[in-house]
């Protein structure tokens, strides 16, 4: 049988891409071919997570995933979410959590899909959600600490801001 | 790595069916999950993925899961927690992680009849009945003695019961495989026990069952915790000894007694 291409029609954070792939080539292939280099991959077994890019803003495993099943979806790399991941990062920076770095852009894709899905987790409910993204340099406390801070942050912020504001008109109007 | 030459996203089941017998070496792709680590080389891979099979339904009477509904949705389903207990839950949140669990289907598991699978093991306490395309529906019990065919997984379903559900297992670590995994129902004074990863694929046990009341005593919940080495075979491979599973599988029946009871 003839090899036969794919035409695939996705976004990726944002922006319509529209190629020409091979059947069996992966998302990550895929990704990283477009130059979204910041998504690597770790294992051979679907593992380590360091791999994860949202479907729809769901997180998957790109090494694990065809990039034909990606055509009419939304694509999201940790390039699309720069602000929050910075961010982040600053809270990793101020643990001492980031050392060789490599698991972190897969790590951060997961701590903002985590962010998104659960309301106030508990330290058990973060450590469930991230068992899938490995760490071989650290013990994982660091990054316990720094997303820790992180979210209380957050909560802060968003606390002081309705405190704050006083009640918005309701916009439009009859 | 697998190797596929052309990628087919159904747009019916009926082209699916056509595409799976036109040629031997087409295959209807699950989560890939299992499938992108192995070698094999097929000629069409053919997506379910835009059949609408991904999504869990109340239908009255029994409740429905499509076979492209992700792990991740086993586990956080509230219909399911709702009619079933935590068994579902529990049988999959161990399972590498979420990023993966949002992958791998429902579908993939059953139709593979993977000997280590925590979702067949879960499964089986609760009735559940296999829709094939071209087979049927059939008891995934009587479905896990047949070798896999050329058919299509559609959809599982599970009658609604009033049931007390647990699932235990032992792991080497929190994402890894199970080295031996037990799931228990009662409903009334009928108990329901499922051992899994024995190595081999997961069977019910009857009669270790039987041995139970609706309340069981300490004499009850030790002649369950023995019957249970007589009446299924266990065996080593690298994740533990013949020996280690059979220590194991005493301990977890019992435990998992238990937490139903408790």
């Amino acid at each position: 049988m003839q090899l036969k291409n794919f035409s695939i029609s996705c976004k990726i954070n944002g922006r319509t891409y529209e190629e020409n792939i091979a059947p069996d080539r992966t998302l990550i292939e895929f990704l990283r071919g477009l130059g979204f280099l910041s998504v690597k991959q770790g294992c051979d077994t679907s593992n380590c997570g360091l791999c994860t890019v949202w479907l729809d803003g769901t997180p998957v495993l790109s090494c694990s995933m065809l990039a034909a099943r990606a055509n009419g979806r939304a694509i999201t790399t940790i390039e699309g979410v720069q602000e929050e991941a910075t961010a982040f990062a600053g809270f990793m920076a101020a643990q001492g959590a980031d050392q060789c770095g490599f698991c972190s852009p897969g790590l951060v894709m997961n701590i903002l899909a985590m962010e998104r899905e659960l309301d106030d987790p508990t330290p058990e409910d973060i450590k469930h959600y991230l068992a899938g993204n490995l760490c071989r340099c650290t013990g994982y406390a660091s990054q316990m600490r720094a997303i820790e801070a992180y979210l209380a942050a957050k909560t802060a912020k968003t606390a002081a801001a309705t405190t704050a504001a006083p009640a918005a008109p309701a916009e439009g109007g009859a | 790595m697998f190797e596929l030459k052309e990628f087919i996203a159904a747009q019916s089941l009926d082209q699916a069916d056509e595409l799976l017998h036109r040629d031997k070496k087409n295959v209807i792709l699950g989560g890939l999950l299992w499938m992108r680590m192995g070698t094999r080389q097929f000629n069409t891979g053919i997506d379910l993925s835009g059949l609408g099979l991904h999504r869990i339904t109340d239908l009255g009477d029994h409740i429905e899961i499509g076979a492209m509904t992700p792990l991740r949705q086993l586990e956080i389903s509230r219909l399911l927690a709702d009619n079933f207990g935590p068994v579902l839950r529990d049988a999959v949140c161990h399972i590498v992680g979420v990023q993966f669990r949002n992958l791998a289907t429902v579908g993939g598991s059953v139709f593979s009849r993977f000997s280590f699978s925590d979702v067949i093991t879960a499964l089986l306490v609760l009735d559940t009945r296999v829709h094939l395309f071209r087979g049927g529906q059939i008891p995934l019990a009587d479905f896990l003695e047949t070798s896999p065919g050329r058919d299509i997984l559609v959809k599982l379903t599970i009658p609604k019961q009033d049931v007390d559900t647990a699932y235990v297992c032992q792991r080497k670590s929190a994402a890894d495989f199970p080295i031996l995994a037990a799931a228990l129902a009662r409903t009334g004074s009928a108990w329901k026990i499922a051992v899994g990863a024995r190595p081999s694929r997961a069977t019910l046990a009857p009669k270790t069952a039987g041995l139970l009341s609706e309340t069981p005593d300490k004499t009850q919940i030790d002649a369950a915790g023995n019957e249970i080495l007589r009446e299924l075979t266990f065996g080593g491979n690298g994740q533990g000894s013949r020996e280690y599973r059979e220590h194991l599988a005493r301990v977890l029946v019992k435990r998992g007694i238990q937490k139903i009871c408790s």
